[in-house]
């Protein structure tokens, strides 16, 4: 119990702290590495509440790809260079309310969930489902989400690739004057497309291509 | 002191698997360089030692007595964690690993994603590396893996999935025990031979190793980097190849199982079994190395999202069909 409390304070520390300094580091590009590193600590807890499911996705999810993409913005808009000036800069103080307003609202959320979990467990129904298998799991997540939440999962799924779809037709425009690679095209050329046999009078020249 | 005498059990464990695995990243090197070489009717490293066994440890000898040079407009945190990150992700991944039924460091459930979870973390030494040099040359290579690696982990994503509807479990030892009767790469061939290509992708091996094109980036992520901190970016890429191969033998080439159930053959300890193919994998990797040449990079991107991407899918719809339709879903 004592190295289980150990690892958890550690775990925590290193969350809350990178969480921090995801804000406060005046360099952007280590803004996201300590964003990652809040990742790593966030799923090293899950897996220490059971959860390795959700721990490893959220590994694979968030750290193996969004924050790659994070970085790769980043690191391509030279934001780096801009230094975070939040506490000196003037200019940014307009946007302190709308921050301010979101962070309550999600305070308040988070006392919510945490009052009801302390003070109404029966609520959460957690205890039930914990303690009549011994599946892992992976296999209670898969029972739950492709049998009672079949259509809750499909719509999400739908509204990620609307998402995506959309990003890309936002995104996407024809550019003229790009030269394109056809393979069959390529392979596919004759040779009497290609290579002309003509008949040259000596010192007298052809012309080509009038 | 219970406590003590636990952490010094597990201490021993990893140290038996550690050391053998930074031997053979050592040893792998040196076949590599003499597979390559015998493609090209050359002799390859044949002088330090029998057949040149200990041309590594001469090289790691002599990194380790060169200057290592930290540029001056770099920065400094930064470049020096990032050859740690390499290196630290290349093994820990070795733990979920299983050399037999009982030999694994930790049998974990969800053993394959630790594993795709590991790799697909392996980006951030090469990120960190370019981004930290602070120069044009690693920038771009740091750029163009992070793009590659991605695109590839998708794929291999989806070729596991394959595999895990066939086994119905995530745990490593599951998916060996799965191909008692016939090795997947029998049903499943061509997601073996999408997967190897990825991997070759994944790892920046050629004909994939565009983040260190040598002929347009100088040495791409590492121009910077001198000295031990090379190495370590050079063994961590090895170690990282070894795991790719073990992978693969996993998965589709029947871990540590011996390829007949027969009388000699079941004497062989699994462990050789699996070292053996992996191996195999190997030298197909150097092969490939030194026949193929190096792809532009469109046309990479192409193969990835383009080939990869929707042939494997197709082929999880198809094995799911089947595996529905003739009742073979495994259900525990």
């Amino acid at each position: 119990m004592i190295a289980h409390a150990i690892f958890f304070y550690t775990f925590s520390i290193i969350a809350v702290v990178s969480a921090i300094m995801v804000t406060a580091s005046k360099n952007t590009v280590h803004s996201v590495f300590f964003l990652i590193l809040d990742f790593i600590s966030i799923s090293c807890l899950f897996i220490m509440i059971g959860a390795e499911f959700l721990g490893m996705i959220m590994l694979i999810v968030y750290v193996g790809a969004v924050a790659v993409l994070f970085l790769f913005v980043v690191m391509m808009l030279n934001v780096a260079q801009q230094k975070n000036q939040w506490f000196a800069g003037q200019q940014s103080s307009k946007h302190i309310p709308v921050g301010l307003i979101i962070s309550t609202l999600i305070f308040v959320e988070v006392i919510i969930v945490i009052g009801g979990w302390k003070y109404k467990p029966e609520i959460f129904d957690i205890n039930n489902s914990i303690a009549q298998t011994n599946i892992s799991n992976t296999h209670s997540l898969g029972q739950i989400l492709y049998t009672d939440y079949i259509h809750v999962f499909q719509i999400s799924g739908m509204i990620l690739l609307v998402a995506m779809v959309g990003a890309i037709v936002l995104t996407f425009r024809q550019r003229s004057g790009v030269k394109r690679q056809s393979y069959i095209k390529q392979i596919s050329r004759e040779r009497a497309e290609g290579v002309e046999v003509l008949e040259v009078q000596s010192n007298k020249g052809i012309k080509i291509d009038d | 002191m219970e406590y003590l005498s636990i952490v010094f059990q597990e201490v021993y464990k990893i140290l038996f698997l550690l050391v053998p695995v930074l031997v053979s990243v050592a040893m792998i090197v040196w076949l590599d360089r003499r597979v390559w070489a015998f493609v090209q009717k050359r002799q390859g490293p044949n002088v330090v030692g029998p057949f040149g066994l200990l041309q590594s440890l001469a090289d790691a000898l002599k990194y380790i007595f060169k200057e290592i040079i930290i540029p001056s407009s770099s920065n400094k945190v930064i470049f020096i964690l990032a050859p740690i990150v390499t290196m630290t992700l290349a093994l820990i991944a070795w733990a979920v690993i299983p050399f037999s039924a009982t030999q694994v460091l930790a049998d974990i459930n969800v053993g394959i994603l630790y594993l795709f979870a590991v790799s697909s973390l392996g980006v951030y030494g090469i990120i960190m590396g370019g981004w930290a040099s602070n120069s044009k040359y690693p920038f771009l290579g740091a750029i163009r893996s992070a793009a590659q690696m991605v695109s590839y982990e998708v794929s291999i994503g989806v070729i596991i999935i394959n595999v895990l509807l066939c086994v119905g479990s995530l745990n490593l030892n599951d998916i060996v025990i799965a191909q008692q009767n016939m090795w997947f790469v029998i049903p499943l061939f061509p997601m073996f031979v999408i997967f190897f290509i990825s991997a070759l992708a994944e790892t920046n091996r050629p004909p994939f190793d565009l983040p260190e094109a040598e002929a347009e980036l100088v040495a791409g992520y590492q121009t910077e980097y001198s000295g031990m901190m090379y190495a370590m970016f050079w063994l961590g890429e090895y170690a990282n190849i070894l795991l790719m191969c073990a992978m693969g033998a996993i998965l589709f080439l029947g871990g540590w199982m011996s390829p007949i159930d027969v009388y000699p053959f079941t004497l062989v300890p699994s462990a050789i079994w699996l070292i053996l193919k992996i191996l195999l994998l190997f030298i197909l990797f150097a092969l490939v190395k030194a026949i193929v040449p190096r792809y532009r990079y469109d046309q990479l991107m192409r193969l990835g999202w383009k080939v990869f991407l929707p042939l494997s899918l197709i082929w999880v719809v198809l094995t799911a069909s089947y595996l529905f339709y003739f009742n073979l879903l495994p259900v525990n």
